[in-house]
């Protein structure tokens, strides 16, 4: 437990939940009649609303994003490193939200909710969402908040790509887009990954068709295994090797197949803990999220005629290593921004991480963050 | 504002939309932005530099010309394409121009005159590579692999039915010199060249 926080921290932060009574009708044709999103915000909103940013989740996202819930809790916020007084997103200028999406796990309405059709938990009966619902949703928090137009709306990986839709469901309500370790759409080889995790849960014979909950069982087994996968694909073969390397929980070979290897155990206590706080439903829905994401689909497969609708300026980073969502991804989404003259930026970052690396602040990354978004302030305060 | 950055300017059109080819810390494109209500983009390697684009408010893409190539733009889609004192650096300087005038109406060049008196006074004394403040480097760490003179770079665009529309010269302080006008291969320390098909 902390004696005290640290000088960079936004310090104690609680949640509040915000209920929406008007239905919000979603792509795949169902509408929810109403809903929750749980709200996180750091820092004050100023008199003219300007200097409001929203900070965009990814797949295993939660609205706790930066500081502390209590004196006793280890961890911060999921991207800490990103967000407080003289990071990169400086709390001393912006008004900073972030929720957990529709369809989540930590408190906004999802698999896990009560239908008020039927009585009972959604379950498996939980529309499928898309990122384009999710900025739906995001807008109508926006308008709550007293948020006409966003200074910035910022994400990692899946919060990227709600970064880029932002951007083309409301050009006038955003001013920058940050698009970090992201891509245009996911690649055969993605959408196979998030199969496999898929398949992990819905093959666990504890998931009784996504109706767990009335069963009184969890799928952990096919949580735990969709995470082991989605762990791999996160890091790199470097990163792995690093920490890791063949390094042996005991001194010989067992010859059996318990986990021998330190990155065995790793793995499993990382599945483990993860399939005891996660929602499996809330799983599926989001990596068909990911794979549903193609914003170039509605224009003819031409991402830059789908970007001539945005109003706002990018700034696309990725990062080397990353094998998920590769430098060429971001580098794509930057080669058709050119070709609709958006006013765009682009780094690749040097970092030996994988895919995590959007989460770990590096030197570089967290200076060409820093510049962007002190411009971004700058604006702001204009 | 250098000198060799005002007579840019003075080449470039209200509004143009510009590519800038190794654009340092975005000290042009910044100025063509606010001056000239240019748009456009800079390509940069050097990571300090692409952040302090980013904070003042250039667009600027991470890219490297000679592994990447330009491949990523398309054909005539800028007014203007520029290169101040990069030429010099890349690997394939021909293509380079062939490259710039593709996705270009016109293209803007500088480079350090090899031939300037200094240099060739240097060699000659010496017989080392000269060394000078355009070109502070030794010959085994320089960046500038491909140095050549106004000469040299008139005969490639001759070569390439590459029409100059103006030429100019100016010294390392970036000033003009009425004598280096008379004399650019001699006197001229830094070319300036405003080139189209």
């Amino acid at each position: 437990m902390p004696d005290s926080l640290p000088p960079d921290s936004v310090g104690l932060v609680q949640p509040q939940t915000l209920h929406f009574p008007e239905p919000l009708t979603l792509a795949c044709g169902q509408a929810l009649p109403n809903y929750d999103l749980v709200v996180e915000t750091y820092g004050e909103l100023n008199a003219d609303a300007s200097n409001a940013v929203l900070i965009c989740h990814a797949l295993s996202g939660h609205h706790h994003a930066a500081g502390f819930h209590s004196m006793d809790e280890r961890k911060p916020g999921w991207w800490d490193s990103c967000i407080g007084p003289g990071k990169p997103i400086d709390t001393n200028h912006f008004f900073v939200v972030s929720l957990n999406n529709l369809g989540g796990c930590h408190g906004s309405t999802g698999p896990a909710s009560i239908n008020p059709d039927s009585g009972r938990a959604y379950g498996p009966d939980f529309p499928v969402v898309t990122v384009k619902d999710w900025v739906e949703s995001q807008a109508r928090l926006a308008d709550r908040l007293g948020i006409q137009q966003w200074a910035a709306v910022v994400g990692g990986s899946l919060g990227g790509m709600q970064a880029l839709q932002w951007s083309l469901s409301f050009p006038e309500r955003i001013r920058h887009a940050v698009v970090i370790a992201s891509t245009p759409r996911l690649t055969a080889q993605n959408i196979a990954f998030n199969e496999v995790a898929r398949k992990a849960i819905t093959s666990d014979p504890d998931f009784h068709d996504g109706r767990y909950c009335e069963h009184d069982a969890v799928p952990r087994r096919g949580l735990m295994l969709a995470r082991m996968v989605g762990h791999i694909t996160y890091l790199s073969d470097a990163s792995m090797g690093e920490k890791f390397g063949r390094e042996l929980r005991e001194e010989a070979y067992k010859f059996g197949y318990d986990a021998e290897f330190q990155v065995e155990s790793y793995l499993r206590y990382q599945g483990e803990r993860f399939s005891e706080t996660f929602d499996a439903n809330t799983y599926l829905l989001m990596t068909r999220a990911l794979d549903y994401f193609d914003p170039a689909f509605e224009y003819g497969n031409d991402l830059a005629k789908a970007l001539t609708q945005a109003r706002c300026e990018f700034l696309v980073l990725s990062f080397s290593t990353d094998w998920r969502f590769t430098p060429a991804r971001s580098e794509e989404l930057v080669k058709a921004m050119i070709a609709a003259r958006r006013k765009v930026s682009y780094a690749e970052i040097d970092a030996p991480w994988g895919h995590d690396a959007f989460l770990i602040p590096t030197p570089r990354y967290m200076d060409t963050f820093t510049a962007y978004m002190s411009r971004v302030a700058r604006e702001v305060n204009a | 504002m250098r000198a060799d950055l005002e007579i840019i300017e003075k080449w470039i059109s209200p509004e143009s939309h510009v590519l800038d080819l190794g654009c340092g810390d975005g000290t042009l494109l910044a100025h063509l932005q606010q001056e000239k209500q240019a748009t456009g983009y800079g390509l940069e390697i050097n990571p300090d530099h692409i952040t302090t684009c980013m904070g003042r408010g250039v667009s600027v893409i991470e890219q490297n010309l000679d592994l990447q190539g330009l491949g990523n733009f398309e054909d005539q889609s800028f007014d203007v394409v520029l290169m101040t004192q990069a030429l010099q650096a890349v690997r394939r300087p021909d293509v380079v121009l062939d490259e710039m005038l593709r996705l270009g109406r016109e293209g803007i060049v500088t480079f350090p005159n090899f031939a300037y008196w200094r240099l060739r006074w240097y060699l000659m004394r010496r017989g080392r590579m000269p060394e000078s403040e355009t070109l502070p480097y030794k010959w085994y760490n320089t960046p500038n692999i491909h140095l050549c003179t106004f000469k040299d770079f008139e005969a490639l665009c001759y070569r390439k039915n590459i029409h100059i529309l103006n030429r100019t010269v100016v010294d390392s302080e970036h000033r003009y010199r009425w004598f280096s006008r008379l004399w650019p291969n001699m006197l001229g320390q830094i070319a300036i060249y405003r080139i189209t098909r």
